[in-house]
Formats: C-alpha cells, sequence, structure tokens
C-alpha cells in the first residue's frame, strides 16, 4: 500500500506508466475488433456476437480517447517525466510531489470512468473522439449519447484538470528544482520538450475544460452554446437558443492540435538523446534543435484551423491557417535533418531502445511528410476525413509517439528496476512492430485515396461498395494483427525482465545525462548534457556529474 | 487518375494533378531518408562528425523552397474555388442532410426556395425538409433523393442540416463540405462527364453514418430539363411537399 500511495517521483513515474498500459492494452484490443469487423461486417464475434453499427462507432470513440489522452500524454509527459525529470536536473524531487500523487490518482479515476461506460445498457458513446454538437449535445441524437456521453465529459474534465496540475508541476520543477549550475543550455533536450509540453498544456487543457463544461451545460442546464436554433433531432424541435456547432470545433481543435506535439515533442527529445548517446556524438546545432523543439509548441498553437478547412470557415480563415501549417514543417524539417546529421557518420551502437528510436524517426518522417499535402486546403477537400488521414496521424502521432515511448521504455527501464530487458526479445519486438505498423499504416493512404471516409463501419454501403480496396483492407487487418501480436513480446520481456533480467551496472549505456549519475551530485554542474567523444567507438564521454576539471 | 474514383468535374483535374506531384514529390523524400536511415545503420565503421552544417542548411533550404511552392500551388487552387462565388447563371439547388439521408431540392420555375420551418418537419408524412405551404415560393419546390445534374453547367450548391454536422462528399466531383446545422454554406462546381457518382457522408453523424449515402446523375442538358419537368409536374398535380423518388 505504501508503494501505491506513493508521493515518491520515480514510484508515480512508473504507475504512470502503468496506466498508460493498461489503456494501449484497451485500445489496441479495441482497434483490433474494428478492424476485424471492418472486412468480415456479418460474422459474429466471440463473446460479442453480431457488432450493430453503433459498437463499431463506440469502439471508435473509445480506442481515439483512450489512446490521445491516457497513452500518448500520459506515458511521455507524465510518466517519463515523473520518472526521470528531477534526476535529469540535479533535483531531489518534484516541486509538489503530493501534486504529483494526485495527478495521478485523478488520472486513474478518469481512465475508470471512461472504461465504466462501455458497462451501460445504452452503451459507450459514438461521437468520435472530437465529439463535434449538435450530435454530442443531444442525448437523442443516438446511442450512446445520453449517459455514455456524459461519463466521457466527466472522464476527460477530470483528466483536463489531472493533466493541468501535472504541466503546473512539471514547469515548477523545471523553472525552481534545477540544480546549481544546470543552466538553460546544459538541460537534456528532453527537459526543453517537457518545459515546451507543460506550457502548451496549461494553455490548451484549460480550454478544452472549458469547452466540456459548456457542452455539459447545454446537455443539462438548458443553455445553447453549441445548439443552433431550430435543430431538429430525431423529430423533436431541440434548438431553442442560437448556439454554434463550430464554436465547439475551435474551442476542440485549439486544444486538440497542440495536443499533437504534447505527445510527440518528450519523443523528439527522448530520440536526440538516444541519437546521440548511441552515436556517441554530440548533438548536431543542441540550440538550434532546443529552439526548434520550442518553435513547434509555439506555432502549435496557431494551426488548429486546418482540421476545419471544409466544416464551414471562412475560406480567408483557411488560408492563414494553411500557412501556419507550412510554417511548422520547417523546425519540424530542422528536426529531421538534424537527427538525419548526427546518425550520418554511422557506427551506430544499434541498442533495443536506439533501434525504437529509429523506428520512431521512419515513421515521424513517413507521417510527417503526409503533413504539408494535408495542409493545402484545395487537396484537403478532398482527403479530409478519409482514411488517407488515419494513415497520416497513426504514422506521426501514434507509431512515432508509441515507438518513442518503447524507446524509452528499454532505456530507463534499468532505473526502474535495477535490472536490464531482454535483447533478443526487444529486437524482435522492434523487428516485428516496424513491419507490422507500416503492413498497417501505409495501405491506408490507398483506401484514402480511392475516397473510403473514416468512421465507416463497412465497406459496403447503399451506393458504393469499395469493393476495390477490399484485398487492401484485408491486408490492413492481418497486419493490425500481427501488431496486436508482436506486443505479447513486449509484456512477456516487460514482466520476466522486471522479475529475472540480467541486473542492470552502473551507466549502463554509458550516458552522460544526470538521471543515471550514481547519486544525485552536490557539486556544481559545469558540462553540458551529450558530451560524448565525437565519432568515437569507444568509451569516451563526459558525464554532467563530472566536474570539467577531470580530464580523461 | 487509377488511386482514386474517376473525376467527372472541371475542376478535379487541376486538384487530382497538384496531388499527383505532391504525392511524387513526397514519395521520393520519403524513399531517399528511408535509404539514409538503413545505409548509416550498415555503416558499422563510425567516420567524422555527422553532416557540415553548410550542407545541413542548405537541405533545409531546399525543403523552404517545397514547401512554398506547394503552398503558393495550393492556395491558388483554393482562391480559385473558394474566394470567388459561383457564376451569376449557375443552377441552384440545395442539399440538406439529416439522419441518414441527403435530400436535394430544386427552386422551381419561380427560382426561389421555399421557407421552411423545422416545426413542419415530418418525413413519415411526406414533408422531410418542413416546407412551408403558406409560402407561395414553396409550392413548386422540388425534393428529390436523387441529386439530377446537367453536364456542363455550373452548380451552386446550397448546403444545409436539419439534426448534427454531416459531411457532403461527392469523391468523383472531388467535392466535400460540411452540412452544419443552424448555417447555410455554399460550394460551386461545374460536373462535365455524364455518369452516374456517389455522394457520401463524411463526418460521422451517428449510428447510421456509413449507409448515409445517394446517388448524383450527371445527364446531358435535354435530358436534364425532362427530368425536372416531370418532377415539376407531379409537384403541380398535387404530391404535396413529398419527396419525389426517381
Amino acid at each position: 500500500m505504501r508503494k501505491l500511495f506513493t508521493t515518491d517521483h520515480r514510484s508515480l513515474g512508473v504507475l504512470y506508466l502503468l496506466l498508460s498500459l493498461a489503456a494501449v492494452a484497451t485500445g489496441t484490443l479495441l482497434s483490433l475488433l474494428m478492424r476485424v469487423h471492418r472486412i468480415w461486417p456479418d460474422t459474429p464475434l466471440p463473446l460479442l456476437g453480431l457488432m450493430k453499427p453503433e459498437d463499431y462507432l463506440a469502439l471508435v470513440t473509445m480506442h481515439g480517447t483512450l489512446m490521445v489522452f491516457f497513452v500518448l500524454t500520459v506515458a511521455p509527459q507524465n510518466g517519463f517525466a515523473s520518472l526521470v525529470l528531477p534526476g535529469q536536473i540535479g533535483a531531489r524531487h518534484m516541486a509538489f510531489p503530493r501534486l504529483n500523487a494526485i495527478s495521478f490518482w485523478l488520472m486513474a479515476l478518469a481512465f475508470t470512468i471512461l472504461i465504466s461506460a462501455f458497462a451501460l445498457p445504452s452503451g459507450a458513446p459514438l461521437s468520435g473522439w472530437a465529439s463535434y454538437p449538435p450530435l454530442s449535445a443531444i442525448a437523442s441524437a443516438g446511442p450512446g449519447q445520453g449517459t455514455g456521453m456524459d461519463l466521457w465529459l466527466l472522464s476527460i474534465g477530470i483528466f483536463c484538470v489531472a493533466a493541468w496540475l501535472g504541466a503546473v508541476n512539471l514547469l515548477a520543477t523545471i523553472l525552481g528544482e534545477r540544480g546549481a549550475g544546470m543552466t538553460w543550455s546544459r538541460l537534456p533536450l528532453t527537459v526543453w520538450a517537457w518545459l515546451t509540453t507543460s506550457i502548451l498544456t496549461l494553455l490548451v487543457f484549460s480550454v478544452l475544460l472549458a469547452a466540456a463544461v459548456l457542452l455539459f451545460s447545454d446537455r443539462h442546464f438548458g443553455s445553447s452554446f453549441f445548439v443552433p436554433l431550430n435543430d431538429v433531432v430525431n423529430g423533436h424541435v431541440v434548438g431553442r437558443g442560437d448556439g454554434s456547432p463550430l464554436l465547439w470545433l475551435h474551442l476542440f481543435w485549439f486544444f486538440g492540435h497542440p495536443e499533437v506535439y504534447i505527445a510527440i515533442l518528450p519523443g523528439m527529445g527522448l530520440a536526440t538523446s538516444l541519437f546521440a548517446n548511441f552515436t556517441r556524438r554530440r548533438v548536431a546545432g543542441y540550440k538550434v534543435m532546443a529552439a526548434m523543439l520550442v518553435a513547434i509548441g509555439g506555432l502549435g498553437l496557431l494551426v488548429w484551423g486546418h482540421h476545419m478547412f471544409v466544416s464551414g470557415m471562412n475560406p480567408y480563415a483557411g488560408t492563414a491557417f494553411a500557412l501556419t501549417t507550412m510554417a511548422i514543417a520547417v523546425p519540424s524539417t530542422v528536426e529531421v535533418i538534424g537527427w538525419l546529421s548526427t546518425l550520418w557518420g554511422g557506427g551506430l551502437r544499434l541498442t533495443t531502445p536506439m533501434l525504437f528510436a529509429l523506428g520512431f524517426l521512419s515513421f515521424f518522417i513517413a507521417g510527417g511528410l503526409t503533413g504539408p499535402i494535408l495542409a493545402q486546403p484545395a487537396l484537403d477537400t478532398y482527403l479530409h476525413n478519409t482514411f488517407f488521414v488515419v494513415a497520416h496521424f497513426h504514422l506521426i502521432m501514434a507509431m512515432a509517439g508509441v515507438f518513442s515511448v518503447f524507446a524509452g521504455i528499454y532505456y530507463w527501464f534499468p532505473l526502474m528496476t535495477g535490472r536490464m530487458m531482454n535483447d533478443l526479445l526487444g529486437k524482435l519486438h522492434f523487428w516485428i512492430s516496424l513491419i507490422a505498423a507500416y503492413g498497417t499504416f501505409l495501405p491506408m493512404h490507398i483506401s484514402g485515396l480511392a475516397g473510403e471516409p473514416r468512421h465507416y463501419e463497412r465497406l459496403a454501403g447503399p451506393v458504393v461498395s469499395f469493393s476495390e480496396i477490399l484485398p487492401n483492407e484485408r491486408g490492413i487487418t492481418w497486419s493490425a494483427i500481427l501488431l496486436g501480436a508482436a506486443q505479447l513480446l513486449f509484456l512477456w520481456n516487460l514482466f520476466a525482465s522486471a522479475k529475472r533480467g540480467e541486473r542492470a551496472t552502473e551507466n549502463p549505456w554509458q550516458a552522460t545525462t544526470l538521471e543515471w549519475a550514481p547519486e544525485i551530485p552536490r557539486r556544481r554542474i559545469e558540462r553540458g548534457p551529450y558530451e560524448y567523444e565525437n565519432g568515437g567507438t569507444e568509451s569516451m564521454f563526459r558525464p554532467q556529474w563530472e566536474s570539467a576539471s577531470k580530464q580523461e | 487518375m487509377p488511386w482514386a474514383p474517376f473525376n467527372g468535374s472541371l475542376e478535379g483535374a487541376r486538384i487530382d494533378r497538384l496531388l499527383l506531384y505532391n504525392l511524387i514529390a513526397f514519395a521520393i523524400v520519403f524513399a531517399l531518408a528511408q535509404v539514409w536511415i538503413i545505409v548509416v545503420m550498415l555503416r558499422r565503421k563510425p567516420r567524422g562528425n555527422g553532416l557540415p552544417a553548410a550542407l545541413r542548411w542548405a537541405m533545409i533550404a531546399v525543403f523552404g523552397v517545397l514547401y512554398i511552392w506547394t503552398g503558393i500551388a495550393a492556395q491558388r487552387l483554393w482562391a480559385n474555388s473558394q474566394f470567388a462565388g459561383p457564376a451569376p447563371e449557375a443552377m441552384q439547388v440545395e442539399v440538406t442532410g439529416a439522419q441518414f439521408q441527403w435530400y436535394f431540392r430544386y427552386p422551381g420555375t419561380d427560382a426561389t426556395f421555399g421557407a421552411v420551418r423545422s416545426q413542419l418537419v415530418d418525413a413519415a408524412s411526406g414533408n422531410p425538409l418542413g416546407l412551408d405551404p403558406a409560402d407561395p415560393a414553396s409550392k413548386d419546390d422540388v425534393v428529390s433523393s436523387l441529386l439530377v445534374l446537367p453536364a456542363g453547367r455550373e452548380v451552386d450548391l446550397r448546403l444545409r442540416s436539419l439534426d448534427v454536422i454531416h459531411g457532403l462528399f461527392i469523391p468523383g466531383m472531388r467535392l466535400k463540405e460540411n452540412a452544419v446545422p443552424g448555417m447555410i454554406l455554399h460550394v460551386h462546381f461545374t460536373p462535365q462527364t455524364p455518369g452516374t457518382y456517389s455522394i457520401l457522408c463524411s463526418q460521422v453523424c451517428g449510428l447510421g453514418h456509413a449507409r448515409m449515402q445517394a446517388r448524383l446523375l450527371v445527364v446531358p442538358e435535354k435530358q436534364f430539363t425532362e427530368w425536372l419537368g416531370v418532377r415539376e409536374h407531379l409537384r403541380q398535380a398535387g404530391l404535396a411537399g413529398g419527396v419525389s423518388r426517381p
């Protein structure tokens, strides 16, 4: 029990990661059910029976919500930051240890509330993770839109508070708890990423919380923020005020787009650190790389309208948002070229965490390159809400994000358990996941170009059958099943290594950043974060906890 | 284009061309970057300290030019279709989304859409849009579940929704725009090639989302006039407000 109600930042980091493990396992199962249903829509599934259209949409909604909030926010931001942030900046603890615990328990509560929607007789909500009103505002608009939608709003509301408290804590820790000598240019790039994401979290989760409160008020207190006058749902006039559904889109995507960067920036910082470590090279252009992380976060606040090119938003606004979105491709390109440049000389130490960091890079490029295509409103007119978009964000956010989380887990596992994860299993896990992930998400571009919309529970409708993409869809489903199965290797490795894994040596990766210091340094920090002997395969490196005068 | 449904609209050809250029450009970059990653993994012997800074900035400049080019090319297309309205002689058709059906309304001989009232919406008794019988302009409005358009004439669609947000998606016309309750949105395009095209819903709208589909029939002008004439006639003959089935 003491371990459960801990305020110790490392233990809380592990708890956050376990929470997102539960969420990712659930979310993955839901996605496999969706994939199976899409290619065999009339086959009853074991235990679940025949899936109804509303069941499919509930799976989509819950899959998206779990993955975006409880996996891609909790693991990279709260999990890893709790685990290593204080160590990396030479602090003994987070600025507010109890707040950290409260934040975790609120997230666990939000997760439980969300999952409980499946137990409702009317089912889980079906309006997608973006929950556009009036569909999400009117209980009679669909099954699951009553109590199910209320639970969704409650869960998201609590999550917003928890994320907000977590971000306050991260920000206070980074600003106030750095050890002596830990100047801005000595921070590892992960810390720069967390600095950026915690500011983003403060700004955008508060907007989402406000939006959720307004929507809840529309549902229960007779207000009309999002429901227009004379709206008719299910034969009844429900719109009595003069609300605007478009307002929700603006509020939601003002949150929703920066959320993508909250999910991916820590992974970008981590990948930079791992590339330096496993090439034994300094980061090419440290200051530029840090500045670009911040620039991506800043520009990320100005691009939300690219989700709304066909929403009825003013077309001039479409032009403005297209330009800001194109602009964000520039710092992202600088980051990628920085990584490719660090890697160029070869001689990589291909450890499991390094492989996953390379996988992150591969997906970041694959998904990133379709970004500028979708940022062109004229092309988005065709591609919006097709599987092309599904492919795009699953590569850049889901796969790149999850591979960076895997990299972090394999890398920091010794800090959590004092043991190493099995290398052979780790490498198998990597290669199967990489191939299966490409097999799942690359062909989705083809379905999208063929015009297949998202959220379709079956390919064949009353007018169009999409039979020409059925073989493609079958391949996607089989790849997804393989991708899911490969994660069993990871689970096995995780739990077996925690118990019986090889004991980790001190600083097993020969890293330079402070979380690997044998003890919290009492001395002033006098070094930058990545002092590797450039190009050397020998263990020539100068950890941040060593003094500058000590020469090797 | 082999990868997309047949394009039957005037504007679609330019969208297809731009999309193709984009896909080719970014596929090449994708392949080069992946080859780069594979090559560095195979280079066991380390050499050098990474790329010289000048080369890095040169690469970044190349991408900057690529982004500016795609940005300008796409904005020109967008401006053409969105910044200017349709020609005054464009044909007017109203599209209304309702769970889970598309309705198409033609304004009739008076070229005016009659008033609609939400309180009168009653699909079961044949007035799915709530046409107001008290408004003389609504008397000749033709409501159809099939969208029939003459080839070669610009169309101005007037988009509405009764209940939740829907997405009007006509892949064969390269056209998509949401139908938002409380708003009237306009999109215009020119169907060119006669044929049958599918109309889908691209914004999740409830349990029937995947079956909210309709047909677009692009026909020669003469055939269109005949079709509309028959609908008008039936309408005048007292089929009150009803949806005329094709």
